[in-house]
């Protein structure tokens, strides 16, 4: 419980504070990223800011100068499409430069409209297609098994990714194998590309189908940096059970327009979208 | 006694030096681990699972999630050995091989146990003969066809001493010791009969029909190189076009389709390069029930088939 104390002591110490800021000026990058491009997906880049902010600024341990050593913690990034998010969170994590975010989407850019870990440093596989991630992050957490290895692995998945097959096969073996050191963060935004997810193929009861695979599940606020911040920074439990993080989102969170709209899941704002965006952004009223 | 022992004696089955490799590569190297779907049986890696119990990792009867995992494996430092029946490894999994294993560059073995038609009787589900096809276009993925346990025991000691995402392709039907010469090294032919008449290149359980048949051919006069295109992919174009230049007509050989394995690869580099007369043999499609042996027979797949296509492209030569 002492590390747990240290924890608490660290919130208090201004780690909330520092993930605020950091998630603001991803949504900000990000939008000017897309809107530069003239592509990308705003709504899933949106409802992962705050998640991927508390787990660069606030929980994970790794060190940018260092990004294949042994014992880091690993982050995957299952819906690879939401590059938004991920890019700015590795540039501001000093993964690489912060003006490399101009070149998001241009001919050779190592910033892909999905992650290749072949020539962008922080990314620890390539992802796309959906389905993907969790089985290589249980493949990850397996090897931590056999090692007796302290280092945590996290993967962000969609939840209309949830409707993948592989997703299940993957927590089915996770949970036979208590992957203590893996936590499972579910972007439970509600919609998918086209639609809600419970008109599509629903979820619910989304909570009771991971713990029926052996998963311990959490809910949380995807958007409440200090809730975060406490739920995802656990220490890994070799051979207990895997966590399963069920993050209640909002696609498009943060932007008045874009909140729980499908058609925002790719899009590009016009100029008088994007100055209201940013606007809406910098007057630094408290999202969550 | 199983029931895919040697039917003979002097044959072999390329699932024991696979094993036997596998083991003596893990003594020595921790990070070594296997990896299947309720395969242990068919990859024969039972002395694997005594010997390493931590380092046999089973996921069930899951192909994409073992794919995925072994990627996993591979970030986490391990070097996975990815063990499956040839036709679910590749057919089932294939996003994960292109995703996962070959674009993301990792590390993984992926081994296709019974591959070709070895499961004869099963059908066409069963078979694996398309996966030349599918796997050989993946950039980055090394492709290796062994015909014979010493060069499936080279094949899998060089995959694992290699960074590179690799296939290796192991067949249960039972082939004899061929006689090598030369060292293995993936992406290098071998010439494993010298010969100016005609080139015939094979590729796993069809290379010592091939010797078979230059054989026969050398009774009738005719001198057939015979090449060992033990790696598919990167392929070693220059034996092919020093073997177009220097024979004028090239016969292929696989237990596979004719279309986009061996033959496809060949032909890629002849058409462009040394274009000569060619003959590709092969399955033609998805083949009925019956042995093994039977379907190899029915489609030519023989030292009498390999030397008939030799002769006739010969002929055509001289014409």
């Amino acid at each position: 419980m002492k590390a747990l104390d240290a924890r608490r002591e660290d919130v208090a110490a201004g780690r909330v504070e520092r993930v605020r800021e950091r998630a603001n000026w991803m949504r900000r990058r990000s939008l000017q990223m897309i809107y530069e491009a003239g592509q990308g997906h705003p709504g899933g880049d949106l409802s992962a800011t705050d998640v991927l902010a508390a787990l660069y600024f606030g929980v994970m341990r790794f060190d940018p100068a260092a990004p294949a050593a042994s014992d880091r913690d690993r982050f995957i990034m299952s819906k690879g499409h939401c590059t938004g998010a991920l890019y700015t969170a590795l540039a501001g994590a000093g993964f690489f430069p912060e003006a490399e975010l101009s070149t998001y989407l241009q001919p050779n850019s190592r910033l892909n409209g999905h992650p290749n870990r072949t020539y962008l440093p922080g990314v620890e596989t390539n992802t796309g297609p959906l389905g993907h991630g969790l089985p290589v992050a249980v493949g990850v957490a397996i090897a931590a098994q056999v090692d007796g290895a302290d280092y945590r692995t996290f993967v962000l998945t969609g939840d209309g990714e949830l409707q993948e097959g592989s997703m299940w096969e993957a927590a089915m073996l996770a949970g036979h194998r208590k992957l203590g050191g893996l936590t499972a963060i579910i972007d439970r935004n509600r919609l998918q590309q086209g639609a809600r997810t419970e008109d599509t193929n629903a979820l619910e009861p989304l909570a009771d189908k991971w713990r029926a695979f052996g998963w311990e599940v959490v809910e949380v606020n995807g958007h409440d940096h200090a809730a975060l911040l406490s739920v995802l920074d656990a220490p890994a439990t070799p051979r207990q059970q895997p966590r399963c993080v069920i993050a209640n989102t909002i696609k498009g969170y943060g932007i008045s327009f874009m909140h729980d709209q499908a058609r925002w899941h790719h899009g590009v704002p016009n100029a008088e979208q994007y100055a209201q965006a940013q606007a809406e952004l910098a007057d630094g009223k408290d999202l969550a | 006694m199983n029931a895919h022992a040697p039917s003979s004696p002097g044959l072999f089955d390329c699932r024991d030096a696979y094993s036997r490799t596998l083991e003596a590569l893990a003594a020595a190297d921790p990070r070594i681990v296997a990896v299947v779907n309720d395969s242990v049986g068919s990859s024969k890696l039972g002395k694997f699972r005594d010997r390493f119990p931590e380092r046999l990792i089973n996921v069930g009867i899951a192909e994409q999630n073992m794919v995925g995992v072994g990627a996993g494996l591979a970030n986490g430092g391990k070097i996975p050995f990815v063990s499956g029946a040839a036709c679910f490894l590749t057919a089932r999994a294939l996003e994960q091989i292109k995703a996962d294993v070959a674009y993301s560059a990792a590390n993984v073995k992926l081994c296709g146990i019974s591959s070709g038609v070895a499961y004869g009787e099963l059908g066409a589900t069963h078979h694996s003969i398309e996966d030349l096809a599918w796997l050989r276009p993946m950039r980055g993925l090394t492709v290796i066809v062994p015909s014979d346990p010493w060069e499936t025991a080279e094949a899998v000691k060089a995959a694992a001493a290699s960074d590179q995402p690799t296939f290796i392709r192991i067949s249960r039907m039972p082939v004899p010791e061929l006689e090598h010469r030369t060292p293995f090294q993936i992406g290098k032919a071998e010439i494993m009969r010298e010969g100016q008449d005609v080139a015939i290149i094979a590729t796993g359980t069809l290379v010592h029909r091939a010797l078979a048949a230059a054989e026969l051919l050398a009774a009738e006069g005719v001198s057939a190189r015979v090449i060992n295109m033990a790696t598919i992919a990167p392929l070693d174009e220059a034996a092919i076009i020093a073997a177009a230049a220097d024979c004028g007509a090239i016969v292929t050989a696989e237990e596979h389709v004719v279309r986009g394995g061996l033959g496809g690869a060949v032909a890629e580099v002849v058409t462009q390069n040394q274009p000569v007369a060619m003959r590709i043999l092969g399955f033609d499609g998805f083949q009925p029930t019956g042995s093994a042996e039977w379907l190899m027979e029915r489609a030519g797949l023989t030292a009498k088939g390999v030397a008939a296509a030799a002769r006739d492209l010969v002929a055509q030569k001289t014409r």
